[in-house]
This record gives structure tokens, C-alpha cells and sequence, in this order.
């Protein structure tokens, strides 16, 4: 009787999705939403003032103002949002998707202290002037000992609740809370979460050496620092993308029912995430004195583009997995029937569609290009990079997060979306600001614009220097897509925010009813599993429109990346 | 996955699930195998057929002695001075030196077209960006390491460098300057 009762505390059971949950895990993966937001606001509120100062005609910030907001962006951005915001990912696909309990849930607590602690620490650090060091902290550029303590303290935490998923494995199948392989899903949280366990020792292994240095107790060599922060600094994205990734497949089947074509090809290509995707350090050193063009080619390749390989078998997989789910509810007419009936309304699918869009499309083809060794001599450092990669953390990472909140909230949270009306709307809000932003940096780049830079005119320096008139016109369509896309974000943390203070509670009658302020799959979830004659048929029609869809992006692909090759020839000779 | 049977990605699979995927998806894969072999192959060949590598000379060197060789070259061949900064003519084929600290870059390098030099570029304090203007050809320059380029200049005039790596508060101040005569 007593355990029962223990057992009642402990869990609470779905309504819509049947599943059992930890109530620990929910309450840890509350706690971190709730603080990734925060940050997210904190990243924001620095982004609006950064691109601002960026567009010269604005030019909004004193230089060392401009710097200091920079590199409280990147980190608030970068490493606070979205790791938090990871570690519910993990709270959500271990115990709650497995249906079990969270080993150590005490630990949870320790962990989320340890992360506050740090991201506090190094906040602190920033706003008071003693690390206008931008996100990567390159050496001999020196902050106070207490940011580096900061962001390790954060990193042990991270850690941590990555040591506690892999026990969450561990007890589902021990005490067999599943049957057969674990879900999807869950694989590519598994791959995401081993990703962050390479990623955060390297994160030690260059930190900690830092944070010595910082107090004089030895030396850093500068180049080093640059090899081992980007296994870091690169290998921390590439757990956005798995994470990301498994958000598509998860979205996807919550939203319109949309089913995995075949296990073993996505679950190999998240294996080949695992295997190469350290290597991406490389991107970041392709014209470093440090390294010979052997290291550079073979690194920057992932070995031979095999983790390129594994993304653009998800770029397949995932919307002709959302294809064949619609064509098995029955909208099998033409090509694309399927695509126009999706549900577009539902802004967990319309930003799960929007961030598979911007990440393949515009980051991915931009990234391969800009990540090939001597291409890179064009790109390096210019806006471009950053464009590259706002399209990708952003809109492809990002803002698969806010699509997943939608659903987030009314499942765990239990409350109803605030500003349903506005929800609606902002994915793509979001998604087309900060593509127009992505392309505004893109092109200035190619112009041969820095990054991280205050001034562009280059006023006060020796010798004047006068960029192309077109770089005005991609400023203000920089700037402009940055207001949109800010509007964007602030409209997310608004709704969140609302919603999770003060937002209804959902009731059954809510369910019933269909209530404003939850999406279509919480209302009335698309069947998981689709069994009879018209899987036979669904398996002889394929996914024809997506076939069509990436046939157009392969054609992009190759395009942009052979005109890159073409501009690279027209420079000076240089070897 | 059998044939009369899908699912979604939050379902655990039952049974044998390592079974061939379907005739589109292993298209797709090899169509995508295909085109990453010939993305890599692009790298080599340009090392082979194509005129703008990354490769370099590279050495380890310390501030004190670049910086003292790169006063030495100013020394040997230097033409006038602009704003303060040396302008150094070097002769055709020969090493040249430029040299990165915060805020500027020296000397004012004047070179001939369509003539072969190496340019070798480093920092006595932070890292550095090498970027020059319009042609957009960007090299890290790192504290410690001598990158040693072999460049040659394909058109003449006047082309600035900008710094385009963050090196503190007067970043946007660093610019350089690299004459090229017919």
C-alpha cells in the first residue's frame, strides 16, 4: 500500500500520451527551460543592441560596450539557452520517453546549482568589464580567473547530467520499462548526449589549463589553445544538431504522425555524427600557422564528409518521414498534397519545418562551402562565418527548441500556450528575420566584411578604407532581419513566460473541447503506429515530393559550391 | 520495420529492425555517398591544379626575433615612410615581413605584379587577422607561429589590410596598407 502510494508521488501518468512521468525529471526539466529562457533573454537583449551598432547607420554602442554585449551574446546564446535548454532535452528523452524512473534525482539538483552557479559567475564577470574576451577567449587575450571558474563550474554540471542520462538507460532497461530498441528519438538524445560528453572534456581540457593560466601558475600556448577550444567551441554545435535532429524526428511524429523509414539508416547516420564530428575543430584553423594542409583536409572532411553524409541523410529522412505519415492519414493525391495539408498552423510543425528549411538549405550548403580548406581563405573571419552560422544555431537549432516548447508546455508544464494567436505566428517570425539576417551577413562577407567588428568605416584609423557601396544595402537587410528576428524571439520568451506563470491549467475538458493554446498533436495525438493495406501502398508511392524537394536542394548545393571555387580562383596566387 | 507496418520516432522498435531501406532512401544515400567523395577530392586537387592553398611555411618563432627580423628588413629596404609607417620595396622573389600588434601593421609593403614573394605574417601580442581589401584574402595570424605565404600579386594598386580578428578595444583601428606596381 505504502509503495503505491510512494509510486502515485513520484509519477503522474499522461493524459495524452499515456506515458508515465517522473515527476523529478519534470521538475528538473522545469526548472531548466525556465532558466535557458532567461538566458535567451539575456542573448537577445544583446543581439537587438549588437546588430544595431553593426548597421552603420545606426551604430548604436561605444566600441567597448559593443565588444562586452558581444561576448555576453555568444555565451548567454551559445553555451546558456541552448545547453540548458539541452539538459531538459535529456530530463525529457531519458526518463519520460522511456517511461522510468530518474536515478539520483538529487543529483539533478546539484548539477542545475553547479550550471546556475557558473553562468552567474561568468554573467557577473562580463557585465563588470572583466572578460571582454568575445566567446572564444583567445589567448594571451586575458579575463579574470573567476569567468574561466565560471564556465567550468557550468561544465561539470553539463556533465554530470550526462553521466545521469546514460544511468537513465541503464535503469529503463534493467528494470525493462520498454520493449524491444530504445525509440528514435532516444538514440539520437544518446548520440547528442555522447556528443556533449566529448565536447565538455574538451571543455575541461581547455579550461582548466586557462583558468591556471589566469592565476599566472603556467603558460598557454596560443595556438593550441585555438585547436583544443574548438573541440570544444565546434564539437558543443554538433550536440545542437543531434539534438536538434532528434527534435525533427520527435515533432514530427507528434505533429502530423510522421514515421522513421528506416531505423537503421537514421540511426547509422547518427553514428557517424558520433564518430566524426570531433574533427570539426579543424573549420575553425584552416589558415592557422599550426597545421599542415594533410591535418587540415582530412580533419575538416570529418574523414571523408561522413558526418556531411549523416546530415544529408536526415535532411531525407526526416521530411519524407513527415511525408509518408500524411500520405498514410490520406493525403496522397500528387506530388505534394501532403505539404500543403501539413499543419502549418501548428507551430510545432511550422517550426520544425522552418529549422529542417534554414539549417539544410541555407546553413548546411553555406557551412560545407565555407568549411572546405582553401575556400575558407575567402571567408574566414568575414561575416560570413557568423551568418553561416546564425542560419544554423539559430534557425536551425533554435528555433527547433521554440517549435518543441509548443509542446513542451502543455505535456509537461501542463499549462495551455498564452497568445495562441501570436504563437502561431512566430516560428515564422523567427525563422525568416534571421534568414534575412543570415543572408545580410553572408553577403557583406563575401565583400570581404570582418566579423566582429565596431566600425566599419574604419574612422579614426590610419589609412582609410571604403567598402563596396553594396555592403549598405546588405547591411540594412542585416539590420532588418535582425529587428524581425528579435521581435521573433522576444515574442517566444513572452508567450513562455506567460504561459508558464500564468497560464491555464489543462484540463480533460480542455482536451475535449479543443481549447485555444494547445496544438493540433496534444489535442488529439496522430496515431504513433500505422498497421494494414495502406502501409503497402504507402511503402510502393514513397516519399515522391521529398524526392523532388531535395533533388532542388542538391542542385543548390552544387551550384553554390562550385561557384565558391570559381570566385577562389580569381584571387591572387597564394600557397 | 515490415512491410505492413510504420512507425514513429518515439516508438521503440520491435524485432529485427536492421533490414534494407527502401529503393529511394538508398538512392538518396549514395547520391549523397558520391557527391561528399567528390567534395573531398575538390582539396587535393586544388593542392594539385589550383593557385590559392593555405599551406605556407610554418615555424614556430618567438615576438623578440620576428620582431627583430622584421626591423631588419624594414632597414634593408626601406623607400619612405606614410603616416609614420615605413614603406619597404623588396626585391622580386625575396621574403617579406609584415608584422601585426595591437593597433597597427608594418610596414606598408610595395611590391611588383604579377612577382612571386613570400610573405610572412605574425604577431608580437595577440592574435591577428590578416584580411586584404577587396581582394578578400584572409589568413589567421597567431602569436608564436610565422605563417610564410607564397603570394603573387595579380593586379596593381593600392589594397588595404584590416584586422579581422578581435584584438581589443582599438581593433577597428588596425589597418595596413600593401602597394602593388605594375
Amino acid at each position: 500500500m505504502n509503495s503505491i502510494s510512494n509510486l502515485a508521488a513520484k509519477f503522474r501518468t499522461c493524459p495524452v500520451t499515456g506515458l508515465k512521468v517522473d515527476r523529478t525529471a519534470e521538475n528538473l526539466i522545469k526548472v531548466n527551460a525556465v532558466v535557458a529562457v532567461v538566458c535567451l533573454l539575456l542573448g537577445a537583449v544583446a543581439a537587438l543592441l549588437i546588430v544595431l551598432t553593426r548597421w552603420q547607420a545606426v551604430h548604436l554602442l561605444p566600441a567597448e560596450w559593443y565588444y562586452r554585449l558581444l561576448t555576453s551574446h555568444g555565451l548567454n546564446m551559445l553555451i546558456f539557452f541552448i545547453i540548458f535548454f539541452e539538459m531538459a532535452v535529456l530530463y525529457f528523452a531519458g526518463p519520460v520517453l522511456l517511461n522510468c524512473r530518474l536515478p539520483a534525482p538529487k543529483l539533478g539538483w546539484v548539477n542545475f546549482g553547479l550550471m546556475v552557479i557558473g553562468m552567474i559567475m561568468v554573467n557577473t564577470m562580463v557585465y563588470t568589464g572583466k572578460a571582454d574576451v568575445t566567446f572564444t577567449s583567445y589567448p594571451p587575450l586575458m579575463a579574470d580567473p573567476m569567468y574561466y571558474l565560471g564556465i567550468i563550474l557550468f561544465a561539470v554540471g553539463a556533465l554530470l547530467v550526462t553521466f545521469q542520462f546514460m544511468a537513465t538507460l541503464v535503469v529503463a532497461k534493467k528494470e525493462k520499462t520498454y520493449e524491444g530498441s530504445i525509440p528514435l528519438v532516444v538514440f539520437g538524445a544518446l548520440t547528442a548526449n555522447i556528443i556533449a560528453i566529448i565536447t565538455l572534456l574538451h571543455g575541461a581540457l581547455i579550461f582548466i589549463p586557462a583558468f591556471l593560466w589566469s592565476l599566472g601558475l603556467m603558460n598557454m600556448d596560443p595556438q593550441i589553445y585555438r585547436l583544443v577550444f574548438w573541440g570544444l567551441g565546434h564539437s558543443s554545435q554538433q550536440i545542437n544538431v543531434a539534438a536538434h535532429v532528434a527534435i525533427w524526428y520527435l515533432l514530427a511524429g507528434l505533429t502530423c504522425g510522421g514515421v522513421v523509414l528506416s531505423e537503421k539508416v537514421s540511426r547509422a547516420a547518427y553514428v557517424l555524427y558520433i564518430l566524426f564530428i570531433s574533427m570539426a575543430s579543424a573549420h575553425h584553423l584552416l589558415v592557422d600557422p599550426g597545421f599542415g594542409p594533410a591535418w587540415k583536409v582530412w580533419n575538416t572532411s570529418y574523414a571523408m564528409y561522413l558526418a556531411v553524409l549523416a546530415s544529408m541523410i536526415h535532411g531525407f529522412t526526416v521530411p519524407a518521414g513527415v511525408e509518408m505519415g500524411l500520405r498514410l492519414r490520406g493525403y496522397t493525391n500528387g506530388l505534394f498534397e501532403w505539404l500543403r495539408k501539413a499543419p502549418w498552423g501548428d507551430p510545432g510543425f511550422s517550426g520544425m519545418a522552418l529549422s529542417v528549411v534554414i539549417f539544410g538549405f541555407m546553413g548546411g550548403i553555406t557551412g560545407v562551402t565555407i568549411g572546405t580548406e582553401q575556400i575558407n581563405i575567402i571567408a574566414h573571419n568575414t561575416l560570413r562565418i557568423p551568418g553561416h552560422f546564425h542560419v544554423t544555431v539559430v534557425g536551425g537549432t533554435a528555433l527547433a527548441f521554440m517549435a518543441v516548447t509548443y509542446y513542451v508546455l502543455p505535456l509537461i508544464f501542463q499549462k495551455r500556450v498564452a497568445f495562441w494567436g501570436l504563437a502561431k505566428l512566430q516560428p515564422y517570425l523567427f525563422g525568416i528575420g534571421i534568414s534575412i539576417m543570415g543572408m545580410g551577413m553572408i553577403f557583406q562577407g563575401i565583400f570581404g566584411v570582418p566579423r566582429r567588428h565596431w566600425d566599419i568605416t574604419f574612422s579614426g584609423a590610419l589609412f582609410p578604407v571604403e567598402f563596396h557601396p553594396a555592403v549598405t544595402f546588405f547591411q540594412a537587410v542585416m539590420g532588418i532581419g535582425g529587428i524581425i528576428a528579435f521581435t521573433g524571439a522576444l515574442a517566444f520568451i513572452l508567450i513562455a513566460v506567460v504561459t508558464v506563470f500564468f497560464g491555464k491549467t489543462v484540463t480533460e475538458a480542455d482536451l475535449k473541447s479543443g481549447a485555444s493554446g494547445l496544438p493540433q498533436g496534444v489535442l488529439k495525438l496522430p496515431p504513433q503506429v500505422h498497421t494494414g493495406a495502406h502501409v503497402v501502398k504507402a511503402h510502393e508511392t514513397g516519399a515522391r515530393g521529398t524526392v523532388v524537394l531535395v533533388g532542388i536542394f542538391f542542385v543548390c548545393f552544387v551550384l553554390y559550391y562550385f561557384t565558391n571555387w570559381k570566385i577562389l580562383s580569381f584571387l591572387w596566387k597564394v600557397g | 520495420m515490415s512491410d505492413n507496418s510504420m512507425h514513429s520516432g518515439i516508438v521503440s522498435p520491435k524485432g529485427i529492425w536492421w533490414v534494407p531501406a527502401a529503393p529511394q532512401e538508398r538512392k538518396w544515400v549514395i547520391v549523397a555517398f558520391i557527391w561528399c567523395m567528390i567534395l573531398f577530392a575538390m582539396m587535393p586537387l586544388w593542392h594539385l591544379r589550383g593557385g590559392q592553398n593555405p599551406s605556407g611555411i610554418r615555424a614556430k618563432v618567438s615576438a623578440a626575433d620576428y620582431e627583430a627580423r622584421v626591423n631588419r628588413f624594414i632597414e634593408e629596404h626601406k623607400v619612405g615612410e606614410d603616416k609614420g609607417v615605413p614603406i619597404v620595396a623588396p626585391p622580386p622573389g625575396s621574403d617579406v615581413y609584415l608584422l601585426g600588434r595591437m593597433w597597427s601593421w608594418s610596414p606598408i609593403l610595395k611590391l611588383k605584379k604579377d612577382t612571386e614573394y613570400t610573405l610572412h605574417l605574425s604577431s608580437v601580442d595577440l592574435n591577428h587577422g590578416f584580411s586584404l581589401y577587396p581582394v578578400n584574402i584572409n589568413f589567421q595570424v597567431v602569436p608564436g607561429y610565422d605563417y610564410g605565404l607564397k603570394v603573387t600579386p595579380s593586379k596593381a594598386g593600392e589594397f588595404s589590410i584590416i584586422c579581422n580578428e578581435f584584438c581589443g578595444i582599438g581593433h577597428h583601428l588596425m589597418v595596413g596598407k600593401v602597394i602593388v606596381e605594375e
